[in-house]
Parts: structure tokens; sequence; C-alpha cells
């Protein structure tokens, strides 16, 4: 595949311990430790009231996605998006299936409404007040990588920047054993077409493998996170490249056979 | 506004419904104003409401190499790729341009959430049946798994789940890989399937009717749920009698979950943004294929946004009435009723539609007409307020 250039404007990152990119990025150079007052993600963007009803991946995409649009120069209600995760809500695919299977008609309107794969991008529109075009994909363990191609697609097609935002939240009940996560984990970018600014990742889908020993050398912490969450663990290779500043080359799974190669220019 | 497109090919296209396998039986049941919905016969808890079935799902079991993605929606796919030789047309186009080249843009709303569901109801304590512990059954992406081990394909592949949208997006989505030069095809697939979520879910949000669909008649009531597969081949270049992609919009509501702007704001968008890339006025469009969906707030609101913007000319019309609501499927399903307009010169008129609502103009179609078809939109329009309008036009004879 012919690469394709584009840059980052921002970043908004939110684990257990981890509020925000800036100190994300000094645990992932060793250089700070995990804050354990850090528990649940708290979007300022959404009302009090929506903060208290939302369900998790709502307030972890919206957190994420606010401060990736703080870290650059647009504005939240100008800018499409990509929103993308692994598993989709499980807390309310765990409530749904064990209530179709007790009381049917007893389901809850809300949650119904609440489960559909573009939720976290139906109430980030509505508190960002934009009316741009989004997105919401999955890719099951390649989700990461293929919802970066997509962003970087869009900004390219069609010369503007994208918020992506790629999350996923714990798994509930019996599902617990097939599409396993124990933690929170989301990360955001803005993503544009490459020009001066820095740092540039140049992207191309190769069929192989990804790299192995993607996660070696980082701290604890941030292999705990990978263990615990899949789109950490898709994710954190590239976010650590970033964080050390450094030109890096890494290839990321980008499916059962295929890889997503990223040149990243610090 | 955005800058025109160039047009992309649908070299091959087909459906699979509660009308039947093939085009061949969606041209006929349109034709003869022949609706495939029927009373619910599916649920176990009964539920009053007519439902889009495609028969002969639980009979027709994935072959042993593919067990590992055996539930109804894939079985649905499994039966509705194989209509009018698209599996044969798609593995050709893999051939012609290389694997790596082409990529599998998949769409759904619910995906293989009725494998999920079954598992519930038959725990083994407090674990899924042996049968059930299957990962690639219990994700988003298991359309998406069970088509590109099928296929082969190693370009792009993800899902797409924007709910009732879903399947439209991805003809946006294959335009634009196919602008940037990063592929040379892309097969799309839509599907979704019956399943207690979706059901019972609309249900409770009171959107079902007790009666098959009325889309645009005064006194609708709510949608029925159907199930589909459709598919089609989007390549750079095609022949010169083939369909064309020549545009489209999408954008968001910003405004509730589950209800649509009450202005048609995001509507307006999708189909301001549809235009604009095909370089058209409203006044060059023949026919669109709404999304109506006999909900009372959507078809209202649909039908303002079509009596403000276009002529008399234009015609317009809902076939839910023929397929039910077939959700993450319904973009692609009704891409194709758009596809065998174009073809047939046939306007599908608006099944069930009796006494239309005030708020209808003139556009609305009852009953079916003959009409020449060169260009044809349709709308779909999701949950979290996710719109998408798409622009075709007829493939000019060589």
């Amino acid at each position: 595949m012919n690469v394709l250039e584009v840059c980052i404007e921002g970043i908004g990152l939110w684990a257990p311990g981890w509020p925000d990119w800036p100190s994300a990025r000094a645990g992932l150079r060793g250089e700070a430790q995990a804050n354990a007052a850090v528990v649940t993600p708290s979007p300022h963007l959404l009302a009090a009231a929506e903060r208290r009803r939302a369900p998790l991946p709502v307030l972890l995409a919206c957190d994420v996605a606010a401060q990736a649009c703080a870290a650059s120069t647009h504005a939240a209600d100008t800018l499409a998006s990509v929103f993308a995760s692994t598993h989709g809500d499980l807390v309310i695919t765990d409530y749904m299936c064990s209530t179709l299977a007790t009381a049917p008609r007893e389901l809850s309107p809300i949650r119904f409404h609440n489960s559909v794969h573009n939720a976290p991008a139906g109430y980030w529109t509505i508190a960002a007040h934009c009316h741009a075009a989004s997105t919401s994909i999955s890719g099951w363990y390649a989700s990461f990588a293929v919802a970066l191609l997509e962003a970087a697609v869009q900004a390219l097609a069609d010369n503007r920047p994208i918020l992506l935002a790629a999350y996923d939240t714990p798994s509930a009940g019996p599902i617990v054993d097939v599409s396993p996560a124990a933690c929170a984990f989301g990360v955001a970018m803005l993503i544009s077409p490459a020009g001066d600014r820095r740092p540039t990742l140049g992207l191309g889908l190769h069929e192989g493998r990804a790299d192995e020993g993607l996660m070696m050398g980082l701290p604890a912490a941030f292999n705990e996170l990978a263990a615990a969450n899949p789109m950490a663990a898709q994710s954190l290779p590239l976010l650590a490249a970033l964080a050390a500043a450094r030109p890096a080359s890494l290839k990321i799974a980008a499916g059962a056979h295929s890889a997503l190669a990223i040149e990243v220019r610090a | 506004m955005p800058e025109t497109i160039d047009p992309v090919y649908i070299t091959a296209y087909t459906a699979t419904s509660a009308l039947g396998r093939g085009v061949g039986d969606h041209l006929a049941a349109l034709r003869e104003e022949r609706s495939g919905l029927r009373n619910n016969d599916f649920t176990h808890v009964p539920l009053t409401c007519a439902i889009g079935r495609v028969d002969g799902l639980e009979q027709r079991a994935l072959p042993d190499a593919f067990a590992a993605y055996e539930c109804r929606n894939n079985r649905l796919a499994w039966l509705g790729i194989e209509a009018d030789g698209f599996l044969d047309q798609a593995r050709a186009a893999i051939d012609r341009c290389g694997a790596d080249r082409v990529a599998l843009l998949v769409a759904t709303s619910t995906s293989s959430i009725g494998g999920t569901e079954e598992g519930y109801t038959r725990l083994d304590g407090e674990r899924f049946p042996a049968d059930l512990l299957r990962s690639a059954v219990h994700t988003p992406h298991s359309l998406g798994l069970f088509l590109e081990q099928l296929l082969g394909t190693r370009g792009p592949c993800l899902t797409t789940a924007t709910a009732c949208s879903s399947s439209a997006k991805i003809f946006a989505q294959a335009e634009r890989m196919i602008r940037l030069g990063i592929i040379d095809a892309a097969i799309l697939a839509g599907v979704d399937s019956l399943c207690g979520s979706v059901l019972f879910g609309f249900n409770a949000l009171e959107l079902v009717a007790a009666e098959a669909c009325r889309p645009f008649d005064i006194r609708r009531r709510g949608i029925s749920i159907g199930e589909a597969a459709g598919f089609a081949l989007i390549e750079r270049q095609g022949a010169a009698g083939k369909p064309r992609l020549i545009g489209w919009g999408e954008s968001s509501d910003a405004h509730h979950m589950s209800t649509p702007h009450p202005q048609g704001l995001g509507a307006q968008l999708a189909l301001e943004g549809a235009l604009a890339r095909a370089g058209l006025g409203a006044e060059a469009v023949d026919y669109i294929n709404l999304h109506g969906t006999a909900t009372p707030k959507n078809d209202e609101v649909e039908a303002g946004v079509v009596a403000r913007v276009f002529s008399a000319r234009t015609r317009a019309s809902s076939s839910k009435g023929w397929t039910g609501h077939t959700l993450g499927a319904a973009g692609i399903l009704e891409s194709t009723v758009c596809l065998l307009a174009m073809e047939h010169g046939l306007i599908p008129g608006t099944l069930n539609c009796a006494e239309p609502d005030p708020v209808c103009g003139p556009q609305i179609a009852l009953r079916n007409e003959s009409a020449d078809v060169r260009i044809a939109l349709t709308n779909s329009f999701g949950f979290g307020g996710s719109n998408c309008t798409l622009a075709f036009a007829r493939g000019v004879p060589a």
C-alpha cells in the first residue's frame, strides 16, 4: 500500500492512574508514577447530569476526545470523527442479554439506545454541538490500527483534521470468558495531513505479522494496562514511541493477516 | 461545500431479504407490490408486530471450515453472498487486482449479538455453553472476520457500526480509499439479522408498530424490523453500462440519541454533501429512496426536507413496507432498490401508505410508477444522529 503521511496535532489519554496524556507520557518515559486517585474519567464537556447517567464508554471517549481537541488548535464543534472499540459496551451487552433471557419486555429503552456501537460518538457530537460526519468502527483486536488508518484516509481524502478516539471498558458477566477486559483505557488523536508540524506518522498496510515484543522495555504499569485492556495493548506501542519523541518504526496488528507499518518522525 | 468527486463503478451487487434471494426476487416483489412482511414468528416470548424474515437460515449451517463463525448473522451473509454469482465476481476482482488491493468494508448494527443472546439462554452455571465459547461470534467485527476468511482479501478490513446508517457509510469509505489510491476495489457487505435485542429494544422505545409498517401514512405507528444481507463490488474502473456512485454526504444531528433533529438539519446536511460531491442540483434527482421507517417523527422530518428541497418532478418513496427496516443493512439494501429503479425504469411506490401525512409533498410516490431514472439518491439515518445520503447514476450503454 502507498504510504499515508499524517501529523498528530493533539493527544488525549485516560487510564486508571493516568488522567491525561502529559501524565501518561511522563509515565511511559519512566519519569512518573500512576496516581491512585484517578479512578473514573470525568469529561467536563458533558453536563453534570449527563456525567452521572452516561455509560462508562461515553465518559471515557468524551474525556480523551476533549483532551485531544484542547491540545490542538481545532474547535470540537468543527471536527469529523472516527470512534473505535474492540468490544463496544460489554456492561450493556451483559445487561441486554441477561434481561432478554429472563424478562425481555422489561428491557430499558435508554439502555437499548445506549447499546449501539456509536453511542459514544452520538453523545460526543451532541455535547460538542458538532454536525460534522462521525463514524464508529471495530476491527476486533486490530481496531486501533484500522481506526488510525481510517482517520488518516479521511484526513487526506478531504484535506481536513480528523478526531480519532479509541477505547475499551471492562467486560462483565459470562462475556468475560470470550471478550476479556479488566479496566478502562482510552486514547484520542487529532490527525491532520502532514505539513510542517511534528510528530508525523507514515502509515502503510502490509500482509504479514505485527512486530514481536512491542511492549518490551515499557514500565511495568503499562504492561499491566496492556494485559488488562485490549485498546491499551493495541495502542501503547505507538504511544510509547511518541512519548520517547524519537524516530521509530513499528508494525502493529491490522487484521489476521496484515500489519500496519508506522514510521514515527518526532 | 465539498468538491466534486470522480465516480466509482458498482460492478456487481446483490441483496437477500424477506423479499427473497438475489435481485430477481427483489425486482419481482417490487413490481408486484408484494410485501415480504409477516406476523412475528421469531421471538419465543410473544411480541405483536410484523417482521421481515429470511427463510431457510435455520437449516443452512456454515460449512465446517467456518464453524468458528457459526451464528444467524453469518449464515445470512453466507446465503446472501452466493446470490447472483456475487462471490465468484468478488473473487475474480481479488484475482484481477491482487488481494492486498481489495478492501473488505462491512457494516452491521448488531452483528452476531444473536449468538451472545443465545449463550445467556443456555448458561452452564455462570458460563456460556461450550459450543458458544467462541470469541469470534461475540464481537462487533464477527461479520468481517468471517468474510475475510471466506474471501481471502488482504486490504483494509473493518466493521462500520453506526446503527441504521452503517451500510450506507461504507460506500463513502470505499470511494475515499479508491480516490487516495490505497485500493483498486472494495467489497462492501451490510448484514443485520433478527435478534431479541432489536425487537424488544425498539419495542421498549415504543417504536414498533403492531401491524406492518405504514411509511408516511397519517396513521403510521412505527417500524417493522427486518433482516437482510446486501453486497456490492466497487471499482475504480468499470464497463460503460455499470452504475456509478457519484456522491455521498455524511453528517451528525448533534441533537438526541434516538430522535431525529426536529428540522432535519442533519438530513439536510447529508443531502447537500451528496449533491455537492456529485456536482448536481436537486433538480437533477429523479428518484429518492427515503429512510422512511414509519416512525411518526422520522417520516415527518424527512418528508419536510424532501418537500423543501425538491420539485414535484423528483419522485420519492420508502421501501420499508416491502422489507421492513433492516437496520444496519438498510443502506446497502436500499441502494440495491435504487440500482434496480435505474436499470428497470421503476419507481417503487410506498407500500402500505394509504393516506399520506399532510406534511408530505407531491414527491412521495404511493403506487409504482414507470419513469426514466438516471440519478437516484438513498437516505439512511441512525441512532446517535448519524446520517448518510448516497447518490447514484445509471450506467450509460456502451
